[in-house]
């Protein structure tokens, strides 16, 4: 067999045992709304562990963070910080959440928002900005898909076809069994990427220069200015770290599917528990800062960094193992990718178009509607991925920028019974307006400081601003101990 | 909603002030550590540091909640 033949089938093979290993979770069991989208909240430690880790290693932390390592170096670096701070804020806010969540039957964000604002235009806004950021998500691993499968078949097989072939399998694997299906694909997932992860990580250094140490030596030599900020980038310095980790870190639970996987646990107590040890598994994202180092040094001067890492395996390793690497990623790609799409087409089915257009419709058929979604959605994103091309990290940080506006919405709602609707409405607009503004002109870092950051801080200050200034709620809603009983729910 | 305790925020704000607040005193290669440049292993060291914050805020949240009786 040739070399690219030998690898594709490594990957088949991987994608094959991870689908079935889905499909078999899945099939047992009767898919109400209720199992399809949150497992009937019955997730222990474990599950919620594997479920929330597949979804925060995704291609973006494979291929995005290899290849920012390698064209950018430093600014990278921020990625370590924000995923472990972000389990910290979730220690704050993901149990309190589940809390009103199980007590309100909520099942995704859009339902967070219309339970404790009770309104129609705010839900849908909610809504419609989730969807829009998981689309890009969701672009962002079915690219991912594409590079991993053209450099495995030693480009024969061309991006989109490959890309195509990516929406088709990830399709099915979503309609066979729901976020049940994911959690247990995830398990496999993740043993293949920290095999592959430390293979890579110590194995090329190990290779080329004799070790970790070594490498970072003749890389301090070489290039000393790349592994500091702002690296081999012109604006990415100091202040850009510290306003990007801080607006990823607080809108990293924003992400409308870790609602989602919020309330798959089984109890709040499961939640603060993962949020104590969850940033430890951050620690396997090191390797692939190693990789993305030594490959600055082996293979230099590549047009798109985001090749970086699978042309180092390429080179360096025989071909199965690159296919073991290349399935590793297309799983990584497929886990998130599934719940991405599964999110954003239950908030269009339940909390856009149900609530708008047909009130009538019953859990069942918006269920189908769903299902029906996912496909539409999918599509968009193929399209999007194969007209624009934006960097993996950028894609990321677009994303960020759009649903870190929940914020002040979501944590006021949480803790403030002064904040209004009014307020959170304004301040939502005006952050998407700002970040959107900011990015499609090129302003994004501007001064320096991370664009999507500037609008979160703005969206916040109107917030609490436009609170302050609307009349106090009467005093027998003040007389309630649970803020989100003082309105009606509607829809 | 019942607000977090004060000592189990500023247990939280630890971590932040060490991984990003900070980042000018410690983005620097030398001196090389474990054979890592400064800033990766200072960052690498905060990942393990963290949730031992976060287990001392866990204790004194549960010990909250077991005496002022839940949210």
């Amino acid at each position: 067999m040739s070399p690219a033949a030998i690898c594709l089938v490594t990957i088949l093979l991987i994608v094959g045992v991870g689908a079935a290993v889905g499909f078999l979770a899945g099939v047992r069991r009767r898919m109400d709304l209720e199992q399809w989208t949150v497992a009937g909240r019955g997730f222990g430690v474990l599950l919620v562990f594997v479920l929330m880790a597949g979804e925060v290693y995704t291609t973006f932390s494979f291929l995005g963070l290899s290849s920012w390592t390698y064209s950018r170096g430093g600014p990278t670096l921020y990625a370590l910080a924000y995923l472990t701070l972000a389990y910290v804020v979730s220690f704050f806010i993901l149990p309190e959440i589940w809390e009103v969540g199980r007590r309100h039957g909520m099942q995704t964000q859009s339902d967070f928002f219309r339970v404790r604002y009770g309104n129609r235009f705010l839900t849908a806004l909610v809504c419609i900005v989730g969807i829009a950021a998981l689309v890009v998500y969701l672009q962002l691993q079915i690219t991912g898909i594409g590079i991993i499968v053209s450099i495995a078949s030693f480009d024969g097989i061309g991006r989109t076809p490959a890309m195509a072939i990516a929406l088709i399998l990830l399709v099915g694997f979503v309609f066979a069994g729901g976020v049940r299906a994911v959690a247990w694909v995830s398990v496999i997932k993740d043993a293949l990427m920290l095999i592959a992860a430390l293979a890579i990580g110590i194995g090329m250094p190990l290779l080329y220069f004799g070790g970790v140490g070594p490498m970072f030596a003749a890389l301090a030599a070489a290039r000393p200015a790349h592994l500091t900020m702002p690296g081999a980038t012109p604006n990415l310095g100091h202040a850009w770290y510290v306003s990007t980790v801080l607006l990823t870190s607080l809108g990293f639970y924003m992400w409308p599917h870790f609602f989602g996987a919020a309330f798959t646990a089984r109890s709040a107590d499961t939640l603060r528990r993962n949020a104590v040890v969850m940033p430890l598994y951050t620690l396997s994202l090191a390797f692939i800062f190693f990789a993305g180092f030594t490959a600055v040094l082996v293979v230099p001067g590549l047009s798109n960094g985001e090749l970086a890492l699978l042309t180092l395996v390429r080179q360096s390793f025989p071909p199965w193992f690159l296919g073991v690497v290349g399935g590793a990623g297309v799983l990584t790609a497929m886990v998130p990718a599934a719940i991405f799409i599964l999110t954003a087409s239950t908030l269009f089915a339940k909390n856009l178009y149900r609530p708008l257009v047909a009130p009538v419709m019953s859990d069942d058929q918006v269920a189908r509607l769903a299902r029906g979604t996912v496909v539409v959605l999918g599509s968009i994103s193929l399209c999007l991925a194969v007209f624009t091309s934006t960097t993996l990290v950028y894609l990321l940080l677009i994303g960020y920028a759009g649903v870190s506006q929940f914020f002040p919405g979501v944590v006021l709602g949480l803790y403030w019974p002064r904040v209004t609707t009014p307020a959170v409405v304004t301040g939502l607009v005006t952050g998407v307006t700002t970040a959107v503004f900011l990015m499609l002109t090129h302003r994004d870092p501007w001064f320096g400081v991370n664009a999507g950051f500037l609008a979160l801080c703005l969206n916040f200050l109107l917030v609490v601003v436009v609170s302050l200034l609307s009349p106090v709620p009467n005093s027998t809603a003040n007389a309630s101990s649970d803020i989100f009983e003082l309105r009606p729910s509607v829809g | 909603m019942r607000k977090p305790s004060a000592s189990a925020i500023a247990l939280a704000l630890i971590p932040f002030a060490a991984m990003c607040f900070s980042v000018s005193l410690w983005d620097r290669v030398e001196p090389m550590l474990f054979g890592l440049p400064f800033n990766l292993c200072w960052l690498i060291g905060w990942i393990v540091l963290t949730p031992l914050c976060m287990a001392w805020a866990y204790r004194i949240e549960a010990a909250r909640n077991a005496s002022g009786g839940g949210s």
